[in-house]
């Protein structure tokens, strides 16, 4: 972290509520199947939001966990630069995975629960938390009556409710129909722009990578290193139409020709 | 509501007054004598006619059974918890529980007498032998299936061993935990029965199996009969009771459970 300490960037970055993520030459082996990731260096800012891309299990996931803190590196390091330590990290898995005893607004408070946030406190931010995914109907309903769309909401929600400064979402949406996928897309987006915070979107969909982030990064087949890392220059309040838009299209499509070009794809 | 009710409940009952009947009916016309297979009507009118002793004796085992249950649940899902806890206690010790199960109970039952003295603190505790392993194998089974992402949401908002537990395994485990203490439930009667057999003679209170017993002795078969019928009835109460308990836990929002 002291390599940062006195650069301009980082004066920035603590203006923002968001973690400024620096991945520095980070090498992980899995003992049995091998190296998983091959040195892979990144630097992203406070406030950024990343897709990261890649084919089925590359790694990204892996790059995903042990940005959490979920997962260890074997060399090289990572640093989480927040306005506060520790910084407050939310995980979005590729399925809902509610606690199914547990109403939606039970759920929703659980990572508050977890903290040791009184209970009045919790179940007012899980309310709202609730109502910037939707869902404020819903609150005493049980997950198993939930419709596949609404859970990945819930489980949105649950992620939001501890005002996170980086959230950090693996293929979230893949299990879902596409008009429910891009629906949730939208709503990813606007909440980004409502609440400061830096997203990474590990997704294997080039189209949903384009239309949602500022940036996107492409690791290579295991061992996974980083063989594309490229701005998305779209504008900032997206809509759905975009999708058809030229400009979409010309953007998605310089993100082909750089795989192309990468070798990859 | 109703209809339905009837078309749960309809079918066994006839198969039952069939399957008496017939009962009846063979051993009357074939006229086998009563120390070797009693007509249902004599087993019911010596069940009436000894329906105090029975019931108390029925009583006596109800209460050795639910205790040693009761110790099996607690025990049981006790000992789960501390093997599922780390996988080495597991590796050294779930063996020996394996072992407990294959023990048999009539064969240790004399020791039980010896270190806990002839009546129902033997008994329950043969109970208890028989019946706590379905519910450590079961419980352990169900503590080590919760899935691995939300374990990584708990470490992630960094629960403490004792939140973790009481928040996501064991709520996790509760259909496996009622599955073992089901599979506890029916057990511990034969145990209880089985522990009688040998350690039930203290004490004034004879259990059902010191009913069993003594007709067998004196070849009242009839009484026998009943005394079964008691034995099975009181197994079929307390699986009924668990699984009252596990449709009050989970009825919310296990699809097994849901009406």
């Amino acid at each position: 972290m002291s390599d940062f300490a006195d650069s301009p960037e980082l004066h920035l970055a603590t203006t923002h509520a968001g973690v400024r993520v620096v991945i520095d030459h980070v090498v992980r082996v899995f003992p049995g199947s091998g190296l998983v990731l091959d040195d892979i260096s990144l630097d992203v800012p406070s406030g950024a939001f990343v897709a990261l891309l890649g084919p089925s299990g590359c790694g990204k996931s892996t790059l995903l966990r042990i940005i959490a803190g979920l997962d260890r590196v074997d060399r090289g390091k990572v640093c989480l630069e927040a306005p506060e330590a520790p910084p407050r990290i939310a995980y979005v898995f590729q399925d809902a995975h509610l606690l199914p005893w547990r109403s939606v607004l039970e759920n929703v408070t659980l990572p508050l629960e977890l903290l040791g946030t009184p209970k009045t406190e919790r179940r007012a931010n899980a309310r709202e938390a609730l109502a910037k995914v939707g869902l404020s109907d819903a609150e005493q309903r049980m997950p198993a009556e939930l419709s596949g769309g609404m859970k990945m909401r819930v489980s949105l929600a649950r992620a939001l409710v501890t005002r996170p400064q980086i959230l950090l979402l693996d293929e979230p949406f893949a299990a879902l129909d596409e008009i429910t996928r891009q629906k949730l897309d939208d709503e990813l987006r606007r909440l980004w722009i409502e609440h400061p915070m830096t997203v990474l979107f590990v997704t294997h969909s080039n189209a949903e990578a384009t239309y949602l982030a500022e940036r996107c990064i492409v690791l290579s087949p295991r061992p996974a290193k980083l063989v594309l890392d490229m701005p998305i220059d779209l504008p900032r309040t997206r809509h759905a139409s975009l999708r058809a838009h030229a400009s979409f299209a010309q953007v998605l499509g310089s993100l082909y020709d750089a795989l192309l070009k990468a070798g990859t794809s | 509501m109703k209809a339905k009710f009837l078309q749960t409940l309809m079918p066994p009952i006839v198969s039952l007054v069939v399957v008496l009947g017939m009962w009846e009916l063979l051993v009357r016309s074939l006229s086998v004598p009563a120390y070797l297979l009693p007509p249902p009507s004599a087993i019911l009118s010596a069940g009436l006619s000894n329906a105090t002793a029975l019931a108390l004796a029925s009583f006596t085992t109800a209460k050795s059974a639910l205790m040693g249950f009761f110790l099996s649940a607690f025990f049981g899902i006790s000992i789960a918890v501390v093997l599922g806890s780390s996988r080495v206690l597991e590796r050294s010790f779930y063996p020996y529980a394996v072992f407990l199960q294959t023990v048999p109970i009539v064969a240790i039952a004399p020791l039980l007498v010896i270190w806990f003295g002839p009546g129902q603190r033997a008994v329950s505790v043969s109970a208890f032998i028989v019946g706590v392993f379905p519910v450590v194998a079961n419980t352990l089974t169900g503590l080590r299936s919760v899935d691995p992402s939300l374990r990584d949401l708990f470490r992630l908002h960094g629960a403490s061993k004792f939140q973790t537990l009481f928040l996501l395994s064991l709520p996790h485990a509760t259909p496996s935990i009622v599955t073992g203490l089901r599979v506890a439930g029916g057990l511990s009667v034969i145990g209880a029965i089985v522990g009688e057999f040998v350690a039930g003679f203290a004490e004034g209170a004879a259990g059902l199996g010191i009913v069993v017993l003594s007709s067998y002795r004196q070849l009242r078969t009839d009484l026998l009969f009943a005394s079964v019928f008691c034995a099975s009835m009181l197994g079929l109460l307390l699986f009924g009771a668990t699984n009252w308990f596990g449709w009050r836990m989970m009825r919310k929002w296990h699809p097994s459970e849901k009406v």
